[in-house]
């Protein structure tokens, strides 16, 4: 549907005439998000506070039109593609801290401020936001938030959700609710911030977050292990944490995925191996990660590890990480197209469900790219394409589908921090169960009775019941 | 000069821009949105809006390649707001180049759409020595090429007041003399000779800092060079190249080639960032031409910015200690396109009694890119008021850098904002040090 003039009227009365777009050219700058999926809104509005979000969505609810929230456009599930227009809501001028408190250690923000940058402002005053995706320099906490999104750190630090501590969540209707607070404990209703925390922007509008900061470790150690055999990574992983160990990060990343960062980085990483594991241990005595971290090359070593390089300064350490965020963009120098999935499984599973992708990338003929966060299950298996090719994009659905169904027969899940979007909905069902999506199309409706909220992502909107 | 005329017979169906030389699809094809680029990118970080980001530019242009959508003006604009400053290349981790992808579509902007004032402004003003020292030139470029967004605009003198202001405070008071007549053809080398070099005297160094080109000359010859300065050297090509016009780029080039390769030097030193970005790139703007290809190729790998020429030889040691705060601020064409990033700090360094200090983001685009001022005003200087934060922090008593543009701009920076700072070359405070006193300064 498209919006008239006067709807577009009360927008620009709204938010300000210069913060309305609606030129072909603005357009199609947010018809797309990380993903190869592409469609127009009819209008684009940046919001530059809670009540203009406020304003934005009591017009939609009047109107009944669509509205899709967006922070940097970063998303690897098409979650922010507008398929079937709509207006696109932008946070990124929303990019403030409101309040850092020491006292309690929370940080409080606006929805569109670069995760990367908090992070920075944070660590200034010696605090610690751990949850570090790959995209931390070009996404949003909002995003974050809504995607629930993890990252290395997550092994040792968890995710973003278990750092949410209180939000502003802007309603369908328009109004407002801040659930959450200060309080570390809270069990006074329903939690639902958590309920928010995934949401991807189909049950309400997160303008600002109160993010919960833990002291910054001061000690940090990095390796690399290289291992002939892939499945033997898989096992050291195993073996390092039911050693006792806690390392920070734990990262897999097969032979491909090392060739393409040598291309880019010339990191020195050894070629002929099939996979090499980014180790990290942190903390705040300087002697006990050491020892951490020693232990741990020792664990690769008996468990098959060809190489073990501990990185001797932080300029080693920041490049090798560097290199490791790049991976997954780094890939599309090998094909015009690529689709990163986000399996993830019990990690005891990790070492099969290796074997397993390895196994659909011969069966279908088209490379399957594995790095991903092994300490905590989670795999991003990459398929290499070109979408131009029929054939192959034929090949590459049924691949997608495979892969789901290993994840699952594995005890594992659909998605570990990318979110479903649109991408992953048609094996939703498969994942979750009737009932599940029963009850969470009943959420729905209860908070979007109008289903304007970022329409058709994260759940199928046809009922089931 | 006629066979490089744009086929006016139209495209080629089913394929835009046949005929043309429309970039190729390596430039975007592999590019996955990661949005990577969007971080670096001063104009996104100003704006936030994916319209002035590089993802979205190259998106732009991926669409009007495909013929998916038309190459309107607003598009074309978006193509002109890019700042060149190459962050997003070096943040890309495929490897592509959004900033000159956005160039490449003013080029074929130009081709298809020829201005009349390129023409006047390109063919026959950079190409005329004379007419441009004589027509105090930086006022009439900038007020030609202001024409591009007054005329769009309809409304010549639709600049806001303050626009005015800064752009008046971007002038350094013009020389008396231009630099062609500060330096001679020739220097002689003071001292044991250690060889000969060829001075590329840039327009802007010429005609608004020639002081400052006389100050490296000197310190070329102070060091044991004999200095060659050809006064008969044209434009490097560069305001054409921005403005998509690759025929007076090109003829540019090789009218500068020839003159300079008859010369024999072994190197060709330059002290303006953009000149040094362009000769250094002839080779691949000429890769084409049967005739000049390899010429092109040699003269390019000859040529040095001063900076990164007298960090690689024995310097002098300077005599006269001087005093004060230094900082440095890397040209986004001197830093990222030609790598020269810790050259000028040793230099500055080398100074006896100079406080070097580094200020944060010191490779963050100023935000002048040649003429945003006037077309992109607002954005200009929402990008100069961030580098300006950055500086003031430090606190200087000089901001040193090798950019006749960038130099522009901080003087702008530092009236705006009231930083009591002086904005110099770094070579300036090297010669300075070379020198008892303040004599002929």
């Amino acid at each position: 549907m498209a919006l008239d003039q006067r709807i577009i009227k009360r927008l620009e009365t709204a938010v300000g005439k210069k913060h309305v777009l609606t030129s072909r050219e603005d357009l199609l700058c947010y018809s797309f998000d990380g993903t190869f999926a592409e469609s127009l809104p009819d209008a684009v509005v940046e919001a530059g506070s809670t009540e203009e979000v406020g304003a934005v969505l009591e017009l939609s609810y009047k109107e009944g039109f669509p509205v899709i929230a967006r922070g940097m456009g970063s998303g690897l599930a098409a979650g922010t593609v507008p398929y079937g227009g709509g207006l696109v809501l932008s946070l990124t001028r929303m990019n403030q801290i409101m309040e850092i408190d020491p006292d309690n250690m929370t940080v409080t923000v606006q929805a569109g401020m670069i995760t990367g940058d908090l992070q920075t402002e944070v660590e200034k005053q010696g605090l610690f936001y751990p949850p570090d995706p790959a995209s931390l320099k070009h996404s949003t906490i909002g995003g974050n938030i809504a995607c629930n999104a993890g990252g290395p750190r997550c092994l040792k630090y968890g995710v973003t959700g278990h750092y949410v501590q209180g939000l502003t969540v802007v309603l369908a209707d328009g109004r407002s609710i801040r659930p959450g607070g200060k309080t570390i404990k809270n069990v006074t209703g329903y939690n639902l911030i958590q309920l928010l925390v995934g949401s991807e922007g189909t049950l309400g509008v997160i303008t600002e977050a109160m993010l919960r900061l833990i002291p910054l470790p001061t000690q940090v150690r990095t390796a690399v292990a290289a291992f002939a055999r892939l499945e033997d990574a898989g096992l050291t992983v195993n073996a390092i944490l039911k050693a006792g160990l806690l390392p920070a990060t734990l990262e897999l990343m097969d032979e491909t995925a090392v060739a393409c960062i040598e291309e880019d980085r010339h990191l020195g990483l050894p070629l002929d191996q099939e996979a090499i594991l980014i180790i990290e241990a942190d903390g705040f005595a300087e002697d006990v990660v050491r020892r951490e971290i020693e232990a741990m090359a020792g664990l690769c070593r008996d468990n098959g590890a060809s190489e073990v390089r501990v990185a001797q300064d932080s300029k080693e350490r920041n490049e090798l990480w560097r290199a490791r965020r790049s991976v997954s963009p780094a890939l599309a120098r090998q094909a015009p197209n690529k689709l990163g999935e986000d399996i993830s499984v019990p990690r005891s599973r990790i070492p099969e469900a290796v074997r397993r992708l390895k196994d659909i990338s011969a069966k279908f003929g088209l490379p399957i790219v594995i790095f991903g966060h092994a300490g905590d299950g989670n795999l991003h298996p990459n398929i290499l394409f070109d979408r131009r090719d029929e054939d192959q994009w034929r090949r590459v659905q049924e691949m997608v589908e495979e892969i789901f169904r290993t994840a699952l027969e594995l005890g594992g899940t659909l998605s570990g921090e990318h979110g479903i979007g649109t991408m992953k909905l048609p094996y939703l069902e498969n994942a979750l169960g009737r009932v599940s999506i029963q009850v969470q199309q009943r959420i729905k409706q209860a908070l979007d009775p109008k289903g304007l909220l970022n329409p058709g992502k994260a759940l199928p909107s046809e009922s089931i019941m | 000069m006629k066979t490089e005329e744009p086929n006016k017979s139209g495209p080629d169906e089913g394929r835009p821009f046949a005929g043309l030389e429309p970039p190729g699809q390596e430039q975007y094809l592999h590019c996955i949105r990661c949005g990577a680029c969007d971080s670096v990118c001063p104009t996104y970080r100003q704006s936030l809006r994916e319209t002035h980001s590089p993802r979205g530019r190259l998106f732009l242009a991926r669409k009007v390649l495909e013929g998916e959508t038309e190459f309107t003006p607003n598009l074309i604009d978006q193509m002109y707001s890019c700042l060149s400053c190459e962050a997003c290349a070096e943040a890309c981790p495929v490897g592509l180049r959004p900033a000159e992808l956005a160039l490449e579509l003013r080029r074929l902007d130009q081709q298809l759409h020829p201005a009349r004032w390129k023409d006047l402004l390109f063919n026959r003003f950079l190409k005329n020595p004379a007419l441009m020292s004589a027509g105090l030139w930086p006022l009439r470029l900038y007020q030609l090429l202001g024409f591009r967004a007054a005329a769009r605009a309809l409304n010549l003198t639709g600049l806001l007041p303050d626009q005015v202001r800064d752009m008046e405070g971007m002038l350094p008071p013009i020389p008396g003399r231009t630099g062609r007549h500060l330096i001679p053809r020739s220097t002689p080398n003071q001292g044991e000779p250690c060889g000969r070099v060829v001075f590329f005297l840039g327009c802007a160094q010429n005609l608004l800092f020639g002081r400052s080109s006389e100050a490296a000359v000197r310190v070329l010859a102070e060091n044991g060079y004999q200095v060659l300065t050809p006064p008969d050297v044209l434009c490097c090509g560069m305001p054409a190249l921005s403005y998509g016009d690759w025929r007076s780029l090109t003829d540019l080039a090789r009218h500068n080639i020839a003159r300079i390769e008859n010369l024999k030097a072994e190197t060709i030193v330059t002290d303006c960032a953009t000149c040094g970005a362009t000769l250094k790139a002839y080779g691949r703007y000429l890769e084409h031409d049967p005739d000049w290809a390899e010429r092109a190729r040699n003269f390019s790998a000859k040529v040095r910015d001063i900076c990164e020429f007298l960090a690689a030889v024995d310097l002098k040691r300077p005599r006269r200690p001087l005093t004060g705060r230094v900082t440095y601020h890397d040209p986004c064409h001197l830093g990222r396109t030609q790598g020269v990033r810790t050259q000028p700090r040793k230099i500055l360094q080398q100074i006896e009694g100079l406080e070097f200090v580094e200020m944060k983001e010191p490779d963050r685009c100023c935000g002048s890119a040649g003429t945003q001022i006037i077309t992109n005003y607002e954005m200009s200087m929402g990008v100069l008021d961030r580098k300006m934060d950055n500086a003031a922090e430090v606190e200087p008593d000089f901001i040193a850098t090798g950019c006749p543009s960038c130099r522009m701009q901080l003087t702008t920076g530092c009236r705006r904002r009231g930083l009591p700072a002086e904005v110099v070359h770094p070579v300036e405070l090297l010669d300075a040090a070379y020198r008892d006193s303040e004599n002929g300064k």
